[in-house]
C-alpha cells in the first residue's frame, strides 16, 4: 500500500516526465532544424543521422549572398503588423457592438464568422486570384495586408468579444452616467479593462501573418514576397538541399519565435483568460 | 430646482410590455423610493430614466426639459449601481474624479471636489487604492462618492445596498439618510426591501406588474394601503386575509362572518355594502391579540411559533382552516403547538376590500 503522499509523489513523476515527453515532440523539428542549419549538405543528408557534427556557417552564407534577407524580412514586417493594425480598427469596434447590444442574429453572426475559416482556402484562390488582378493588388504588400486582415478578422472579432463578455456592462454604462462618450467609453474603459486580452489578439494575428504561407505564395512573386515565399523559394529549383533549406527557415521563424518568446506572458495570460481569473 | 414629471411612460422589449404606462410626480429634494417584487418593474423604470433604457412611449421632464430622447450623459443625473459598477483600472481618486475630467473642469477644482467628497464618506485614506483591495462596504461608499462629486440634478439608486451584508446594510442605510439631509439631494432609490423603503423614503412608490400600486408616505402605505397588494407587500410579516359576508348592519355597524362561523363587528358607518357581500377582511399581525382558549372573538389553534426575543410571531389556525398571524411581545409566554386559544382583533384597524381587491 502507497501513503498518501507517496501517491501524491508518483503522480508528479508521471505528468512531469509526460509533459517533459509531449514537449519533446512538439520541440524537436524545430531543435533538428536549427541543428541541420549549421551541417554542411552532405552531413545534413547523413543516415544515421549525424547527432555530433563539425558546425558551420556557410548556408547562411550563401544565403546572404544569393537572396537579400532582408528585403523578404522587411516585407513580412509591414504585412503583418499592417494588417494586425488595420485587423484591431475594425474588430474591437465589432466585438464591442456585439458583446454589449447583442441582438437575435449575434450568436450566428459570430458563427458565420467563423465559419468562412472552415472553407478551404484553395477553394476561393481562382477568384480571389483575379479579383487581385484587376485591383492590381497582385504582388503588392498593400494586397497581401488585406489578404491577412481579411483571414484572422473571424478570429480577432472572435477573441475580442470573449474578452469583453467578461466585462460587466454596469461598468459601461455608469462610464455613460459619466458622460462618457462612445470613443471614450471604448478608449479610458474597455480597452484599459481588456488590455491583456486584446495583447494576446494582437500577437495571435501577427504571429497567424508572420506564418501565413498559402495566401504569400499564389499572390506574390518578388516585389511583395514574404520570408515564407523566401523558404518556399529554396525548396524546389535545384533539388532538395537540406542544410540551406534549413538555414532559411530559421532566419524566417527566428524573428517570431523571439517575439512569442518574449510575450509569453501575455499570451500565456491572454489565451487562459476567464478559464482561471 | 431638480422636479422630475414622467407622464404615460412605456416600455416594451418586443412584445413583452414591462412598463404599462407609469404617471409620477417627483418633488425637489425629496427621497423616493421604488419598490416592489422582482419582475415588477422599478429597475427598468429607474434606468429609462437614467436613459440606459429608451422609452417605448411617453415623456420623462426634468426640470420642465423633455429628457425622453437625450443622451445619458446629457441628462445630469448620477447613478449608483448594485454590483458598483467601479472602474477596476483606475485608483479610487480616480474612480471619481474620472465624470469631471470628462467634463474638463480643471484640475484644482476637481481635486477639491474630491476631497470633500471622501471627507464626506470618509473615503480619505484610501483614494489611491485600487477597487479590488477595497471592501464591499467601501466599494459603494466609493460609488456614491464618483455621483456625489458630480452635484447631478437627480441621484439614482439601484438596489446599492442587496450585495452588503446584513450588518453593512443597516450602517449604509442610515448613512445613505444622513447623506439625503446633508446633501438636500433629490434622491431616486431601487430596493425589493420594504425595510429600507420604509426607513429612506419621503416618499414611496409601489410598483407591481409595470403598473404603480400606489404612491405615498411610508405611514401611509402602511396603514392606508388602497388594495390588497400594497396591504400583503407592506409590512412584514404580511398582513393577514379572510374571507367574510356581511351578515348583519346596523347603525353603521357591520356585523362580518368568517368561514368558522366567529362574528366581528366593525364601526363602518361609511361602508354602503349589502347584507350578504363577500369581502376581504386584513388585519395586520400587531393588531390580533392572543387570549385564552374561551376568552376572545375566534377561538383556534396554535400551528407554528416564531420567537425573536424582542417579538414573537404565533401562527395559528381556525377551525376552518384560515391562517391568522398573530404578533406578541416577547416577553410573553408562548404556548406549545396544538393548544387551543383565542383571539380578538382590534377593530378599529380592521381593513375591508370588495371582490377586486380594492380597499373600501
Amino acid at each position: 500500500m502507497f501513503s498518501i503522499k507517496n501517491r501524491e509523489q508518483i503522480d508528479t513523476i508521471i505528468i512531469g516526465t509526460l509533459s517533459w515527453l509531449v514537449t519533446l515532440l512538439i520541440f524537436f523539428p524545430i531543435l533538428w532544424m536549427f541543428l541541420t542549419s549549421f551541417k554542411t549538405e552532405i552531413d545534413a543528408f547523413a543516415t544515421p543521422p549525424s547527432l555530433f557534427f563539425t558546425p558551420t556557417l556557410e548556408n547562411y552564407a550563401l544565403i546572404n549572398e544569393r537572396s537579400d534577407y532582408f528585403h523578404f524580412a522587411w516585407n513580412s514586417v509591414v504585412t503583418a503588423v499592417g494588417s494586425t493594425i488595420i485587423g484591431m480598427m475594425i474588430a474591437v469596434p465589432a466585438a464591442y457592438s456585439m458583446a454589449f447590444y447583442e441582438s437575435k442574429r449575434t450568436k450566428s453572426t459570430l458563427l458565420w464568422m467563423l465559419s468562412t475559416k472552415m472553407l478551404p482556402p484553395v477553394g476561393v484562390l481562382v477568384p480571389i486570384y483575379l479579383l487581385f488582378k484587376d485591383f492590381g493588388l497582385l504582388d503588392t504588400k498593400t494586397g497581401l495586408t488585406i489578404i491577412f486582415t481579411l483571414i484572422n478578422l473571424p478570429i480577432m472579432v472572435w477573441m475580442a468579444y470573449t474578452y469583453f463578455k467578461e466585462i460587466p456592462k454596469e461598468i459601461l454604462e455608469a462610464g455613460r452616467m459619466d458622460g462618457a462618450n462612445v470613443f471614450q467609453e471604448i478608449f479610458k474603459i474597455l480597452l484599459p479593462m481588456s488590455k491583456g486580452g486584446l495583447a494576446a489578439t494582437v500577437l495571435l494575428s501577427l504571429i497567424f501573418s508572420w506564418n501565413e504561407a498559402f495566401w504569400s505564395l499564389n499572390l506574390t512573386a518578388f516585389n511583395a514576397a514574404p520570408l515564407s515565399a523566401l523558404v518556399a523559394s529554396y525548396s524546389s529549383p535545384e533539388g532538395l538541399f537540406w542544410a540551406k533549406l534549413s538555414a532559411v527557415s530559421t532566419l524566417a521563424c527566428a524573428p517570431i519565435l523571439i517575439f512569442g518568446w518574449l510575450c509569453q506572458k501575455q499570451l500565456v495570460r491572454g489565451l487562459s483568460f476567464g478559464a482561471v481569473k | 430646482m431638480s422636479d422630475l414629471t414622467i407622464k404615460n411612460l412605456r416600455k416594451s422589449y418586443d412584445a413583452l410590455e414591462i412598463l404599462k404606462g407609469i404617471d409620477l410626480e417627483i418633488n425637489d429634494k425629496e427621497f423616493v423610493v421604488f419598490v416592489g417584487p422582482s419582475g415588477c418593474g422599478k429597475s427598468t423604470l429607474l434606468r429609462t430614466i437614467a436613459g440606459l433604457e429608451s422609452a417605448t412611449s411617453g415623456n420623462i421632464f426634468l426640470d420642465e426639459t423633455d429628457i425622453t430622447n437625450a443622451a445619458p450623459a446629457k441628462r445630469d443625473l448620477a447613478m449608483v449601481f448594485q454590483s458598483y459598477a467601479l472602474y477596476p483600472h483606475m485608483s479610487v481618486r480616480e474612480n471619481m474624479s474620472f465624470a469631471l475630467k470628462l467634463a474638463k473642469i480643471d484640475q484644482a477644482e476637481i481635486d477639491a471636489k474630491v476631497e470633500d467628497a471622501a471627507e464626506i464618506l470618509k473615503l480619505g485614506p484610501l483614494l489611491d487604492r485600487k477597487p479590488k483591495a477595497l471592501s464591499g462596504g467601501q466599494r459603494q461608499r466609493v460609488a456614491i462618492g464618483r455621483a456625489i462629486v458630480r452635484k447631478p440634478k437627480i441621484f439614482l439608486f439601484d438596489e446599492p445596498l442587496s450585495n452588503l451584508d446584513a450588518a453593512l446594510r443597516v450602517n449604509m442605510r442610515l448613512e445613505l439618510s444622513r447623506l439625503h439631509q446633508e446633501l438636500q439631494a433629490t434622491m431616486l432609490y431601487v430596493t425589493h426591501d420594504q425595510v429600507e423603503a420604509m426607513t429612506l423614503a419621503d416618499k414611496v412608490v409601489i410598483l407591481n406588474d409595470g403598473r404603480i400600486e400606489q404612491v405615498g408616505s411610508p405611514l401611509e402605505l402602511y396603514e392606508r394601503p388602497c388594495n390588497m397588494f400594497v396591504a400583503g407587500f407592506m409590512g412584514m410579516p404580511k398582513m393577514t386575509f379572510l374571507d367574510v359576508t356581511i351578515s348583519e348592519t346596523i347603525n353603521g355597524k357591520v356585523t362580518l362572518k368568517l368561514l368558522s362561523g366567529a362574528k366581528i363587528i366593525l364601526d363602518r358607518p361609511d361602508l354602503k355594502a349589502t347584507v350578504g357581500t363577500s369581502l376581504t377582511l386584513g388585519i395586520r399581525p400587531e393588531h390580533t391579540v392572543l387570549t385564552t382558549a374561551d376568552a376572545g372573538l375566534i377561538p383556534a389553534r396554535i400551528e407554528i411559533s416564531e420567537q425573536l426575543g424582542s417579538e414573537s410571531f404565533v401562527y395559528v389556525k381556525t377551525s376552518a382552516d384560515e391562517a391568522i398571524t398573530v404578533r406578541i411581545d416577547g416577553e410573553q409566554e408562548v404556548l406549545p403547538t396544538g393548544a387551543n386559544i383565542g383571539l380578538s382583533i382590534d377593530s378599529g384597524k380592521c381593513h375591508l376590500f370588495d371582490s377586486n381587491g380594492i380597499a373600501i
